[in-house]
């Protein structure tokens, strides 16, 4: 025989470095798909623009007061980035059932490579993506007049608690995608959770005003706990409560649904 | 090029079930190392559910498959390095150019940055693709793809490769360019088990032969073992003056050229059909025509279709009645 094999060690499991590198040459495939098309950043560049505008000048001034639109900015943004994860997190599980649909997925299965780094690499991307919807939404902030009434350290906490929470969300919607039949059957699978799990929460109105029944609702949203954490940390006051209650939620649904997702992806035929 | 009595591959009673459907009902085959098995068989027959069992994609229910010597359920990760998989769809990225496509599977592969690069180069230019190298495969022809997805195949130089019908949905100069690619590979002691459903492309490659239908195997052996049960090619012949047909059939059955099963003349076509069984054969019989002075208005010679084949085998038509068989060309 010609064929030269690469060696590997006996029971053909893969190396930490090498699964690195495996999910490093992915990315790099997810990276120049976006090269390619890069009406797919769409989203992500134009999301936080359109919804801070939206919510500061359409509902600020009911929900603030007239005049009052600056200090809803401070309210509202980072309730915002909660939500722009929960929406870059529902277009992972769309994307993921339309890359099944095509013949490089059964190459990748067919390759000595640990089958949770073409996963991995995708949520690496993505994370990606929420960081520049992140700093978008940040930068449009400061120019409807936000101010960092804490600290820049702070502000850094925030982005980070919500990109951790935003990539465990990833998981939920990766399984979803593996599961459901069509990528508009996910889509509209996502908008049902997503519309209740959004306004039902903190993010764009404090829950005080809302009927008892939704009150209780929304204190249970970890939606809310994430805009109330982000929020604390930029405007000040209390963050370990809501913090650690955000990081067990995400903690939470990557321990269920990440090894169900890379289950269900073994398994995909 | 070694052919050794080692089998690459050997399935055993392999069952896969859908439902109430049978997609592999008991399966048994080898391939020798360094030859190609060519897996015959209609639509639906159970030929890609085969080829996704021995490339690990799915599992199947009962029976014993390895490949290199690992097992397919046991040993996936393992199996999974010695083998290269094309099929029908180019399993390739579409968005990617066709360079990056394969410096991402050298880089899968765990090749270095620069051994990545170099096999990306080479394997384009061996496989003539280097002019759009940096072209997004969305942009590429047919042929171009699956040429490109064989190199992605062969990055890794694997022992075995398998081909799904490598050449369903091609135009015929296509499909030879896809041949020769194929041949080459093979003279380098790539294992190659082929599906399809052309008998002429199973001639063309194979060593050896199985006809599955229906998830089961219907009949096995030597390309010229089965070609010797269903007829070969049958060689048609049209004389300029259609008054020579009875002295050309007899000049054929007079040089023994046609075999034991002689000519047959056809009156409504015009025609003369002539079993053949090997290529001297052919080149002796259109010499000898020639020699005796027949002038010959057309010539060209017939594939049994797979259909014919079935009918050859077990009787009855295949199972999804596939008519379709590639026009071959003039062979003389």
């Amino acid at each position: 025989m010609s064929a030269v094999l690469t060696k590997a060690p006996s029971d053909g499991r893969i190396g930490l470095r090498a699964n690195a590198r495996h999910i490093g040459a992915l990315v790099r495939r997810n990276a120049l798909q976006i090269k390619q098309d890069p009406e797919s950043m769409f989203d992500a560049v134009l999301m936080p623009i359109i919804f801070i505008l939206l919510f500061v000048y359409v509902f600020g001034g009911a929900i603030a007061g007239k005049g009052n639109q600056e200090d809803y900015v401070n309210y509202v943004t980072p309730g915002l980035m909660a939500m722009m994860g929960l929406n870059i997190a529902m277009a992972v599980g769309t994307g993921i059932n339309d890359d099944f649909k095509k013949g490089v997925m059964d190459r990748f299965r067919t390759m000595p490579i640990a089958r949770s780094s073409v996963l991995l690499a995708k949520i690496v991307v993505e994370v990606g993506r929420m960081l520049i919807a992140t700093t978008i939404l940040l930068g449009m902030g400061f120019l409807l007049g936000m101010e960092i009434r804490t600290s820049v350290l702070d502000l850094l906490a925030a982005v980070g608690l919500s990109i951790v929470f935003g990539a465990s969300l990833m998981w939920i919607f990766i399984l979803l995608g593996l599961t459901m039949k069509t990528a508009q059957a996910v889509q509209g699978v996502a908008m049902l959770v997503l519309m209740p799990l959004q306004f039902g929460s903190s993010i764009f109105a404090p829950p005080t005003s809302m009927p008892g029944w939704l009150e209780t609702f929304t204190d249970y949203n970890p939606l809310s706990n994430l805009a109330d954490a982000a929020r604390n940390l930029i405007n000040g006051g209390p963050v370990a409560h809501s913090v650690w209650v955000t990081l067990a939620w995400a903690a939470g649904i990557t321990l269920v649904t990440a090894p169900l997702a890379v289950a269900r992806f073994r398994r995909k035929t | 090029m070694t052919r050794s009595d080692t089998n690459a591959v050997e399935v055993r009673g392999l069952v896969k079930h859908y439902g109430d459907t049978k997609a592999l009902d008991g399966v048994d085959l080898d391939v020798r190392e360094g030859t190609v098995l060519g897996v015959l068989g209609p639509n639906g027959a159970g030929k890609t559910t085969l080829v996704r069992c021995l490339s690990t994609l799915i599992v199947p229910d009962a029976g014993t498959a390895t490949v290199a010597g690992y097992d397919v359920v046991r040993q996936p990760r393992q199996l999974r390095r010695t083998i290269g998989l094309t099929g029908q769809y180019a399993s390739v990225d579409e968005k990617l150019s066709g360079w990056e496509n394969l410096y991402m599977i050298g880089r899968l592969l765990d090749l270095s940055r620069k051994d990545a690069r170099r096999r990306a180069d080479g394997m384009l230019e061996r496989f003539s693709l280097t002019d759009a190298a940096k072209r997004p495969v969305m942009t590429y022809s047919g042929g171009m793809r699956r040429r490109l997805d064989l190199a992605a195949s062969m990055i890794g130089s694997p022992a075995v490769l398998y081909l799904d019908e490598p050449t369903t949905g091609l135009d015929p100069r296509t499909r030879n360019e896809v041949w020769d690619e194929v041949q080459r590979m093979v003279a380098e002691g790539v294992t190659v088990l082929l599906t399809t459903q052309y008998m002429e492309e199973a001639e063309q490659l194979a060593h050896e032969l199985t006809v599955i239908d229906r998830g089961r195997v219907i009949a096995g052996g030597g390309v010229d073992e089965l070609k010797a049960r269903v007829g070969g090619r049958t060689l048609r012949v049209r004389p300029v003056d259609p008054g020579q047909l009875p002295a050309m059939a007899r000049a054929l059955d007079d040089s023994g050229l046609a075999g034991v099963a002689g000519a047959t003349v056809v009156p409504d076509e015009g025609q003369v059909y002539v079993p053949i069984l090997s290529d001297e054969q052919l080149t002796a019989v259109v010499g000898m025509l020639a020699a005796r002075g027949f002038g010959l208005a057309h010539i060209d010679t017939h594939l049994p279709s797979l259909d014919e084949v079935f009918l050859a085998i077990t009787g009855e038509k295949t199972s999804s009645s596939v008519t379709d068989t590639i026009p071959e060309e003039v062979a003389a």
